[in-house]
């Protein structure tokens, strides 16, 4: 297993949530993962990435865009980074407890940090009124 | 993604074929309920074996129908839930107010128990 690294920008919209949790699976896949951390690995780069398109750009007209980092160690680990240059997250420590949404009409669950966290072995949120950065780290068995 | 439905003994089966995502739970949530008004149905089943991938959208959509059944007194079921579902399902703590059986057989022979 050699170093890797990669980055990809895409236009926050709702298709592309697949396109950019499918991409990290498989830029993953050469940690040889097992089907259970590549679905892990899926499910928290999608809750990211739906989190950074709702809370950072709902509303905003122009084309927003959301970067992810992955970056692969030779000790199997996964480095992950998702960031949008949005609005921010006011209250990190309440958007980290489980079941609380900033949209309760939305049907929207409020578990997305809390499946992060929960998929990954750790987890940051950084923001500030300009963006916000999720990283995420995880080693494979 | 694609979703079918089935109407059997008043379980309105919807049979989804794909990833649910936030892209995808708002289509799913529209056509079902769609669907669930012309339909006599009073339940909702939820049948996952051909989902391969489902994310906090999903449950925030399934939770969605379940608060709506409860107004009328209808119930929202799973079936057919492979590892991936199972596993975002325990987290969530869905698997405590969704009941999910191996199939819709199941689900009927447990209502003729009175259930």
């Amino acid at each position: 297993m050699t170093e890797n690294q990669m980055n990809l920008t895409f236009l926050a919209i709702s298709e592309n949530q697949s396109f950019a949790r499918a991409t990290a699976a498989a830029f993953a896949s050469q940690l040889d993962p097992t089907v259970a951390e590549i679905n892990e690995i899926k499910t928290a780069v999608s809750e990211a990435v739906t989190n950074a398109m709702i809370h950072g750009y709902e509303g905003v007209e122009t084309d927003c865009f959301v970067t992810m980092r992955c970056h692969l160690t030779t000790n199997r680990e996964i480095y992950i980074e998702v960031e949008d240059f949005g609005r921010g997250i006011p209250n990190i420590e309440q958007a980290l407890e489980p079941l609380y949404t900033s949209k309760p009409d939305e049907e929207r669950s409020g578990m997305g940090f809390t499946v992060m966290s929960e998929f990954m072995d750790d987890l940051q949120v950084q923001s500030s009124p300009s963006g916000t950065i999720v990283k995420m780290h995880k080693k494979m068995v | 993604m694609d979703i079918q439905f089935v109407e059997r003994n008043g379980n309105l089966i919807a049979k989804i074929r794909g990833e649910i995502d936030h892209h995808t739970a708002d289509k799913i949530r529209k056509s079902l309920e769609d669907e669930f008004s012309e339909s006599t149905a009073k339940n909702i089943v939820f049948d996952f074996a051909h989902v391969g991938f489902m994310d906090s959208s999903g449950i925030g959509m399934v939770i969605g129908r379940y608060k709506e059944l409860q107004k009328t007194g209808g119930r929202v079921f799973a079936i057919n839930i492979g590892p991936e579902i199972s596993r975002i399902f325990d987290i969530s703590g869905l698997r405590k107010i969704i009941p999910c059986f191996a199939g819709i057989d199941e689900i009927e022979s447990e209502s003729g128990r009175g259930m």
